[in-house]
């Protein structure tokens, strides 16, 4: 079994979906029930294969890679099919197996419109596939293509099935993360062209392999790192997103259907960072550390700057789009201080994220079913209309707002301490400011989340909603696809170590590469 | 032998073909014309046969050529009289300056 | 007994689990059952936090020695006991790093703080540790952390009073919020909440205690806001959580900045104060460390500048206030001092300062909540300015060294604030739930018994010879005067003060409610026992409690050593502690608290029931009515904190980053996509159709005119091509003949 897994695991992982996609490609669209089964079947039994691996996770041995394919794909330019799972990747992948059946169960009686669940679930398992394969890539190529093949999937459920200003949403988030894309692809070539050569069957040539630039990239020049690594900073921060790059996200949230967001603000999002903790920051630590400053103050804007826009929202969803830029400030300053504490942060803070603000998507969603409106000002008394729904929202703005005991407070707590004494040679001054505006941001989180609920939540419902029986409380196919993750929230909040114990070892290995090649 | 009289006949001949050829709006004197070139053709021929063979008189070069050259002639003339026809036939005309149908 | 303080976790697991049981099933099983297994819950953690206070008072009287202790104390700290190493060297090996030493001797770390000890009195202290016993939390860059329990007297005394104000509160409600719109859901917080408090308490580590914190705070955002239809209960729900929020951001940095000051291996509350204590400590960072976790203690126990919260949390329901608000989350802060004092002492340097940031915080809150009290027309507010004015003084007597003195009067606060609390929802429920003091009179005939145990309350908090109130405030002004190495004075004089105030606001409000005629519409009468039994219980507790802490000597008066300071001695920590004084008890400065609170009565006697003195003065003199008005404003602090700073926050502020995102920024985006569409424009008419375009076309277009030109030779005449045949053929002959 554990050979079977060795070799096949993570490919039948990355690749399932796409053969379920291909099996619904060929059944005639009008056979929803088929469709749908299928979706959810490919889902679960990739998530059944995650389950495999993670059991057969070396979990003592979790910083170095396991379960790895090293085959050739493209020799003329020595760009090879190697992927691999340490303990960095495995949060990720199992958050994103987790996602994907619960968004297809919570899809099942409505999709929205139009309809098409044909095409809507082939979209999701693409993505799916582009997800996983992002997560578990150890080439640079490799990386690249599935980072890319999410973007036309996203693009085609926001533009058709989503609000009213789809067209725009859709065309700018393509296009806009497209050019970040762009720069990273220069990004990366220049690092092949300019990193050392590795024997390859006795010739010399570059490589595209993340495992071995680390290695092959401290001979280049400090100038020309500087600049590559700001070529893959405006990639992935594009993707984070970073303040002043985020302006993409609230439209495209916006306007996408529900499950859409879900799986943007929970699993693409952190395609960004994962991308500065797997590939930035290892290969080139010395331009790390200079732009490291930089990095911090941005995210540390992005928090103030993203909790004062939502303040000033009037649309529920654009408002929890506004918290996504606010947290992944955290996640980005945790990046930033380059320490141990800080990198297990950001990864919790990605999982937690992730979790919470689905959580807060779905809810938006199914407002958004039942009232047919986002306006604040026009919603309220959600506990008294719907009280389970009522609940649920307020147990997800206390986890959204890094309540302790809930999942968010471990993404936010460790990067503020990480920030009091930041790695390398970062200047200490400058990051403990930083650290002094980060704590403030999580007053502004609680305010701007309480006020939302108290106008959603709290009171009596407005007259235009008082006897709507469109009000119905949450249905079973809701409560399927949510209790998943209201569990895990609370667990992972007690219980922290879950993931800790598992990023340790792998994160530790990365600062250590990191002080031993950098400074 | 004298040469140049006979070539000098052959061109003045030629000369008025050509002009005829060339000027002439009936068409039967076109045909006429170009007999008038073809025996000017002839007569060089055969000149200049009998010029370069005056030692071997049976070498008949020149006069062979010049037969071709009438027998081609009756042919085409044959046919080109042929043409004549047809065109007054169709025209009742044979003003040659009105068959420009391949104008282009 | 049997011995369960090294299982304690099992107090706020109870009360976590009533809370899920009756979160999911309280509504299917009805109001009655409900309650039933809150108080059933709530009785039993009661039981077991005694039993656990007998097992603390038994290991004090029987105390570890020689290896147990080494072994005790290694584990004390939440270090593992691998080998049998000093404490010091468990420190140096994790303090290594940041290049800092600390004595290796533990016996004299731990000596030093008690020398003292016993030479001052009679009964030495034996150095105990608490009872410490944690597990493997969580695990960053190989460090490991812990989760734990950590008990000592401190701890025990606050899970007993915790839990006794809490089962009151549980058999109050069932009369007080029968037929409420959402009972069950009440009693759920109710559980959660005495689960995070006791959570709270039993905290080994700072990080904990941020847990512990936290929840207690959501759960009282959650009962505040308990009616929440009305937006002024959500208003003030908000308010109290947003303010916590903002002195948390004290706490979170103090926690931070400890945790690294003592090596950054370790968030144990030991460690922390073995640290503070040890000689090398960095007094500097352990200053600013203290000062950013006072923030937190700012907003959680009331003080002054963060103190606005809690009068408007009294829109919650009066048990809730009783319970949360005056007997056990608000005195959170102040037991984050009391139980992080090593590292308050050394950064504040409290043993040889007169004057301190904490201290005079303390006395200043005192002074401004009791003037507060003064002009409230709410029976509740006027409690809730008291408990302000009372936290200032149990942080004013951590200030000034006195910790048994802020700690005692904690718990003696405790009971009778509850009571008055408790009194005040017994009048309110006979007035229709109206709390106004205008509407009310002369109930002193018509609810008897809630008159004598808001009588034996006030008279406690006023400080009157021979209740609590008296004995544990004195200890408070004892400890002012006297201080560490130098008097407090000023803290002094503020106390003095304040006891005057206390006693003059609180006979005000006495006298309002239940002298004179009832001047409001219900019908009054005496509450059912389920309201008045509980207030007959706390009133009995404020009339003995201050015994427990009997002086050593009492006007002269000595009574054998194992009935005086029992208080002092089971709870004030004798492990990881400072070195403090303890002022004995001071004849004159108790006479003199003593005729100040009967002053203060007689003076609201006079002023109140017997209506002389100045009244009209308000409107007579300008001076007077500028500071009632100031006084009726609550210093403007709300105007600033509500008005100018959340409002501009909320609006200007966060409309200009919203203008600046979508017009400045997403301008920007949206400037380059028209921008590339335009010169996509440009480059498609110009280069595209015009030059290229032009260049394909014109080429065709120059095909056709020179087909045109030569279209002219094509006349269809025979002669012409004739011509042009022997034309040609002239040239070319001329060609043959001349040039080749």
């Amino acid at each position: 079994m554990k050979d079977f897994l060795n070799s096949w695991g993570i490919s039948l992982l990355v690749f399932l979906p796409l053969v379920g996609a291909l099996a619904m490609l060929v059944v005639p669209k009008a056979k929803e029930q088929f469709h749908k089964v299928v979706a959810l079947a490919a889902s679960l039994v990739v998530g059944f294969i995650g389950i495999l691996l993670m059991t057969n996770f070396d979990y003592d041995a979790s910083g170095r890679l396991q379960f790895v394919v090293d085959m050739a794909w493209i020799p003329i330019i020595n760009s090879r099919y190697i992927v691999g799972i340490d303990g960095i990747s495995l949060p990720m992948i199992a958050l994103t197996l987790l996602i994907v059946p619960l968004c297809i169960i919570y899809s099942w009686n409505r999709f929205p419109e139009p309809r098409n669940p044909k095409a809507f679930l082939i979209l999701i398992l693409i993505l799916e596939t582009g997800m996983l394969g992002s997560f578990v890539a150890q080439d640079l190529i490799l990386f690249f293509v599935f980072f890319e093949v999410v973007l036309l999937p996203m693009y085609f459920m926001i533009g058709v099935w989503g609000g009213e200003k789809r067209q725009y949403a859709s065309l700018k988030f393509f296009l806009y993360t497209l050019f970040g894309s762009a720069l990273m692809i220069v990004a990366f070539l220049a690092l092949y062209f300019l990193s050392d050569k590795v024997s390859i069957d006795g010739q010399m040539m570059h490589s595209f392999d993340v495992r071995l630039l680390p290695e092959l990239a401290t001979g280049i020049s400090t100038g020309a790192a500087l600049w590559i690594f700001g070529g893959m900073f405006i990639g992935f921060g594009i993707k984070v997103p970073m303040f002043p790059f985020h302006t993409w996200l609230p439209d495209a949230h916006t306007q996408a259907p529900t499950v859409g967001s879900v799986i943007l603000a929970a699993v693409l999002l952190k395609l960004g960072t994962y991308g500065f903790i797997r590939i930035a920051i290892p290969i080139l630590p010395g331009a790390a550390e200079k732009w490291a400053p930089f990095i911090g103050l941005l995210a540390v804007i992005g928090i103030i700057y993203g909790a004062l826009c939502c303040l000033a929202q009037t649309d529920m969803k654009r408002l929890i789009a506004f918290s996504s830029v606010s947290h992944m400030g955290f996640v980005m300053l945790g990046i930033a201080t380059l320490t141990t504490f800080g990198l297990q942060a950001a990864i919790f803070g990605m999982v937690a994220h992730g979790l919470i603000t689905g959580m807060l998507f779905f809810v938006a969603g199914s407002t958004k079913d039942r009232y047919h409106t986002l306006d604040i000002s026009r919603l309220g008394g959600m506990l008294k209309s719907m009280p389970h729904m009522g609940w649920i929202l307020g147990f997800s703005v206390m986890a959204s707002l890094g309540l302790p005991g809930l999942a968010g407070f471990w993404g936010e707590f460790p990067a503020i301490l990480a920030a009091y004494e930041p790695g390398l040679g970062l200047n200490v001054a400058f990051f403990r400011v930083l650290m002094v505006v980060a704590a403030i941001g999580t007053v502004l989180s609680a305010a701007y989340l309480l006020w939302m609920y108290q106008r959603v939540g709290f009171g009596v419902p407005s007259k235009e909603f008082e006897e709507d029986p469109h009000l119905h409380d949450v249905t079973f196919s809701e409560w399927l696809a949510w209790t998943p993750i209201l569990i895990l929230i609370v667990v992972l909040g007690f219980v922290p170590n879950i993931i800790f114990k598992v990023t340790d070892g792998a994160v530790s290995r990365t600062i250590a590469i990191v002080n031993g090649l950098g400074g | 032998m004298f040469l140049n009289q006979f070539l000098l006949l052959a061109a003045i001949l030629f000369c008025i073909g050509v002009y005829g050829v060339l000027a002439r709006k009936n068409g039967v004197l076109v045909l006429m014309s170009i007999e008038l070139i073809l025996n000017s053709v002839n007569i060089n021929l055969v000149a200049f046969g009998a010029y370069w063979h005056v030692n071997d008189m049976a070498n008949v070069t020149g006069q062979v050529f010049a037969l071709f050259v009438i027998a081609v002639a009756a042919a085409e003339v044959g046919v080109g009289l042929a043409l004549v026809l047809l065109i007054y036939r169709n025209r009742q005309s044979i003003n040659i300056d009105d068959v420009d149908m391949l104008k282009g | 007994m049997f011995n369960i303080i090294d299982k304690v976790w099992i107090i706020p697991a109870l009360m976590a689990a009533s809370f899920l049981v009756i979160l999911f099933f309280g509504k299917r099983w009805g109001t009655r059952v409900t309650a039933g297994i809150g108080i059933a819950s709530v009785s039993i953690c009661l039981i077991l936090s005694v039993v656990v206070a007998g097992n603390w008072i038994n290991r004090v009287n029987n105390p570890p020695t020689g290896a147990a202790l080494a072994a005790e104390i290694v584990q004390a700290n939440g270090l593992t006991p691998q080998t049998g190493k000093t404490i010091g060297e468990e420190i140096n090996a994790a303090t290594k790093d940041s290049g800092e030493t600390v004595a290796t001797d533990s016996q004299s770390a731990s000596g030093e703080s008690h020398a003292s000890e016993a030479g001052a009195y009679g009964g030495e202290h034996e150095s105990v540790p608490p009872v410490v016993r944690t597990v493997t939390w969580f695990q960053i860059g190989g460090l490991q952390f812990e989760m734990g329990t950590l008990v000592d007297g401190l701890a025990a005394m606050m899970l007993i009073t915790v839990c006794i104000i809490s089962l009151l509160v549980h058999i109050y409600s069932t009369e007080y919020l029968r037929g409420d719109v959402r009972f069950t859901h009440y009693y759920a917080f109710l559980s959660l909440f005495t689960a995070s408090m006791l959570f709270y308490v039993l905290s080994s580590n700072t990080l904990q205690m941020l847990v512990g914190w936290e929840l207690v705070g959501v759960c009282s955002f959650g009962l505040i806001g308990h009616w929440w239809e009305e937006k002024k209960n959500t208003d003030a729900a908000l308010k109290a959580f947003l303010t916590n929020r903002v002195g948390d951001i004290g706490l979170i940095l103090g926690v931070i900045i400890t945790f690294f000051a003592a090596g950054g291996s370790s968030f144990n509350v030991l460690h922390l104060n073995e640290y503070a204590l040890s000689g090398n400590a960095n007094t500097a960072l352990l200053l600013i460390g203290a000062l950013c976790l006072f923030g937190g203690v700012t907003s959680k126990s009331g003080q002054f500048p963060l103190h606005t919260w809690l009068p408007d949390a009294m829109a919650g329901p009066t048990p809730v206030s009783a319970l949360i608000h005056a007997a056990t989350m608000v005195v959170a802060g102040v037991y984050l001092i009391a139980r992080l004092y090593g590292v308050f002492f050394s950064g504040l340097a409290i043993g040889s300062s007169t004057f301190h940031y904490v201290a005079f915080i303390g006395g200043f809150t005192t002074i401004i909540g009791g003037l507060l009290a003064f002009v409230q027309t709410d029976l509740k507010k006027v409690l809730a300015y008291s408990t302000i004015s009372q936290l200032g003084y149990m942080v004013m007597a951590l200030g000034v060294g006195a910790w048994t003195a802020g700690v005692f009067h904690l718990f003696t606060h405790a009971f009778f604030k509850a009571c008055l609390f408790l009194g005040a929802g017994s009048v309110a429920h006979a007035c229709h739930h109206s709390f106004d003091m205008r509407e009310m009179g002369g109930l002193r005939k018509k609810m008897p018994v809630t008159h004598a145990t808001f009588l034996v309350a006030t008279l406690a908090l006023a400080g009157i010879f021979p209740l609590a109130g008296f004995w544990s405030k004195d200890e408070i002004l004892a400890g002012s005067a006297n201080g560490q190495e130098n008097a407090y004075t000023i803290m002094l004089i503020f106390g003095l003060i304040t006891a005057f105030l206390t006693a003059a606001y609180m006979g005000r409000a006495y006298w309002m409610t239940f002298w004179g005629k009832y001047r409001g519409h219900a019908h009054p009468h005496e509450s059912p026992k389920v309201i008045t039994v509980p207030l007959i219980i706390l009133a009995g507790c404020a009339v003995v409690l201050g015994f427990t802490n009997f002086p050593k000597s009492f006007f002269g008066f000595k009574l054998p050593g194992s009935f005086t300071t029992r208080f002092e001695h089971f709870v004030e920590p004798t492990f990881a502690f400072p070195a403090i004084q303890h002022a004995p008890f001071t004849p004159w400065l108790a006479i003199a608290s003593t005729i100040l609170a009967a002053g203060g009565l007689f003076v609201a006697y006079q002023y109140f029931e017997k209506n002389r003195g100045p009244h009209g003065l308000t409107s007579r003199s300008k001076i007077a009515h500028a500071g009632y008005t100031f006084l009726e404003n609550k210093y403007y602090l709300d105007n600033l904190y509500t008005g100018v700073i959340a409002g501009s926050t909320t609006g200007p502020l966060a409309r200009a980053a919203n203008w600046f995102n979508q017009n400045i920024i997403d301008g920007v985006v949206n400037g380059i996509g028209n921008g590339a569409r335009k010169i996509a424009g440009v480059v498609y008419v110009f280069a595209d159709q015009i030059i290229i375009d032009g260049a394909v076309n014109g080429s065709g277009q120059g095909s056709e005119g020179a087909g045109q030109l030569l279209r002219k030779i094509q006349t269809g005449k025979v002669q012409q091509y004739a011509s042009i045949l022997f034309a040609g053929a002239v040239v070319l002959a001329g060609v043959l003949v001349f040039v080749v």
